[in-house]
């Protein structure tokens, strides 16, 4: 699955960090490759913006060791290192215009006035920011803000590009076309993204690999594919999308299918009553049915007492039909190469990449 | 029903009172409300401060009999006349101003890496303290606090016995001492805007100077220095027309020197000339809305 991984971009060991007796990163280990679109993901306080932070060196580790491009930078301080950090808030200078803005970056390091415009004019082209070169942060929309950010961290040709929560503010029509923006961003110009987010959804789009974080820990390190067909953790299995525990067992939302009476629910794979090799069947009871426009989500209570979340696509149905359901007999099935088993409670700590 | 129809209108609801009707008429009229709400304190400002500084400002172009010592008023440029041909007005002016600039370069000096070390290195927590420590001086009265300082700098003093191991003495009464007190005293209004102006800088600014490779003077001055540069105009109007305007303070610790503040006040008591008192007092408010007019053209002003 790792296919293209030569040099790794960022080599983390056992990295700690502590503000007063809270253990906010409790023993990292991770190699990020280059060109890698790597994600963060875990929810507020699982140590992901402070993992970001210490790569940054806004932060000074409690213990362990950062290498960027294999060069050891644990104790440099943020401007001696070769990354670049588009912010949550994008930290724009309010005091200057767009154009000063990405130049700052080329302007510390004294690059040559021309080369200077030239170049901050073409970041801002790749983001599609022509003509906004004057104007100041204050009269920019959110998402032309956040395109400023990025231009002003791409332009200095950073090896690694660390994002943090970047589209969190966006609205979300907003948010899906900055995704797309970034990938092609990413993939253009070749660099690391290192991005962190709480929303599983973004991290499973965009990511070469995810890193699921979880107080301090890291959970799993997979593929979006690996980490959410096969999550190593129960914590993983509930944070990375829904699971359902059936006995012994768990099962995703849309890998059920829910018969019901009249025929199945939009599950066109197993007709009524056909019980292939490894199929799965169970009965129950509908308590609650949501409808979602593209999607009906099911709540059943099964026989044996577990209550599992159904997702049905919406293929044939409208609303007028799916709501008569509630409270109806069901039967569901599933297929047994999409069960997967977890490891009870115990964080075990992942092995790195 | 029955119960409510008796105070309903037509609609069952209890006929509005006239607190009521008011409420609504004012709900309904925003320019009323705001006539309201704004009269009294308007009149206050146009009365009281822009009044009294016009009445100043009139007299100033009155005189005084010389044998009765009544205010004559008629319109002459006398006073005006006097303040440029003598020349020790002129030089009282100038040391004043010297003063007041003195004052505001020292304040700044010690009040920003004040402010800057209570906004962005002190814990948070530990920022009220510092913050009531620096206002604690505020609520000692004016005179203690100088004639604390008027001991201080005695011959003999603790200045004296402080400074003696590295070979220097108090500075004794005149102008340095008078802009060490004035300094002392106008150090907090210095310090307030200017921990408000860093305190409202994100850090993130910060980080992201040092993150596309600004080193941390460097940080200073191209990220800092701009954004709390209104914050420090503000304090610097304070300690300027606060030294510029002051007359007990040199009048304690001062020695024989004396400001235009001292003129004011002879010509008031001793010398009984009010119109000419007046002519000086216009001195300071024309230096400082000069000073303020520079200050607008910096666009400092549209950020306080």
């Amino acid at each position: 699955m790792f296919s293209v991984m030569p040099a790794s971009a960022v080599r983390i060991r056992d990295l700690r960090k502590t503000f007063g007796s809270v253990e906010a990163v409790a023993g990292v280990d991770l190699d990020i490759g280059d060109g890698e679109f790597f994600s963060m993901l875990g929810p507020s306080g699982s140590g992901k913006t402070t993992v970001l932070r210490l790569i940054a060196g806004f932060e000074r580790p409690t213990g362990g060791t950062i290498e960027l491009g294999g060069r050891d930078v644990t104790g440099l301080a943020p401007f001696d290192r070769d990354v670049n950090t588009v912010f949550q808030d994008y930290a724009l200078f309010p005091h200057l215009d767009v154009l000063r803005n990405v130049e700052y970056g080329l302007k510390v390091r004294r690059v040559p006035k021309g080369k200077r415009r030239e170049r901050a004019l073409a970041a801002l082209h790749s983001v599609r920011l022509d003509g906004m070169e004057a104007r100041r942060p204050g009269e920019l929309s959110g998402g032309q803000r956040q395109r400023v950010a990025l231009a002003r961290a791409l332009v200095n040709e950073p090896k690694v590009l660390l994002l943090d929560e970047p589209l969190g503010a966006l609205d979300l029509k907003l948010r899906e076309e900055m995704q797309v923006e970034l990938k092609s961003i990413q993939r253009r110009a070749g660099i690391t993204f290192v991005f962190v987010t709480h929303d599983q959804e973004e991290a499973l789009t965009l990511s070469d690999r995810v890193a699921v974080l979880d107080r301090g820990r890291i959970q799993q390190v997979g593929t979006p594919a690996e980490v959410y067909e096969r999550p190593a953790t129960e914590f993983v299995a509930g944070f990375v999308g829904t699971s359902n525990r059936i006995g012994d067992v768990c099962v995703r939302p849309e890998k059920i299918h829910v018969h019901t009476e009249g025929g199945p629910q939009g599950g066109q794979g197993g007709g009524e009553g056909l019980t292939g090799t490894g199929d799965r069947e169970a009965l129950g009871t509908v308590a609650e049915v949501v409808y979602a426009g593209a999607v009906t989500r099911f709540v059943i209570d099964l026989e044996s007492g577990d209550r599992v979340v159904a997702l049905q696509q919406n293929l044939r149905t409208s609303s007028m039909d799916v709501l008569g359901h509630r409270g109806a007999r069901v039967r569901i099935s599933w297929h047994e190469t999409h069960e997967f088993h977890v490891s009870g409670t115990g964080p075990a700590p992942a092995p790195a990449s | 029903m029955t119960a409510t129809a008796e105070a309903g209108g037509a609609d069952g609801r209890p006929a509005p009172g006239p607190r009521r009707r008011a409420a609504a008429l004012l709900h309904r009229r925003p320019r009323l409300r705001l006539s309201l709400l704004l009269t009294a304190p308007l009149a206050w400002l146009v009365v009281v401060y822009l009044g009294a500084l016009a009445a100043i400002f009139l007299t100033a172009f009155w005189s005084t009999d010389v044998f009765t010592g009544e205010v004559v008023r008629q319109f002459t440029l006398a006073n005006f006349q006097t303040l440029v041909d003598e020349p020790v007005y002129r030089t009282v002016a100038l040391r004043s101003l010297g003063v007041a600039v003195a004052v505001t370069v020292i304040d700044t000096a010690i009040g920003f890496p004040m402010a800057l070390y209570m906004a962005k290195v002190a814990k948070p927590k530990y920022r009220p303290y510092l913050m009531i420590a620096i206002l604690a001086p505020l609520w000692a009265a004016y005179l203690v606090k100088a004639y604390a300082w008027r001991v201080m700098l005695s011959q003999g003093g603790l200045l004296d016995e402080v400074l003696k191991p590295f070979g220097l003495s108090s500075p004794g009464y005149g102008l340095p001492a008078t802009v060490l007190v004035l300094s002392y005293l106008w150090l907090p209004y210095m310090i307030l805007p200017v921990y408000t102006g860093l305190e409202r800088l994100p850090d993130s600014l910060l980080d992201a100077s040092g993150d596309l490779g600004a080193r941390p003077v460097r940080t200073f001055r191209s990220v800092v220095l701009p954004l709390v540069y209104p914050s420090l105009v503000a304090g610097s109007i304070f300690t300027f027309s606060l030294s510029l305007g002051d007359y007990i303070t040199v009048k304690i610790v001062g020695g024989r020197s004396q400001l235009l503040g001292n003129v004011v006040y002879d010509n008031i008591g001793a010398a009984n000339n009010l119109p000419f008192a007046a002519a000086v007092a216009t001195i300071p408010v024309v230096v400082m809305l000069g000073y303020l007019a520079a200050a607008r053209r910096t666009g400092a002003l549209r950020e306080l």
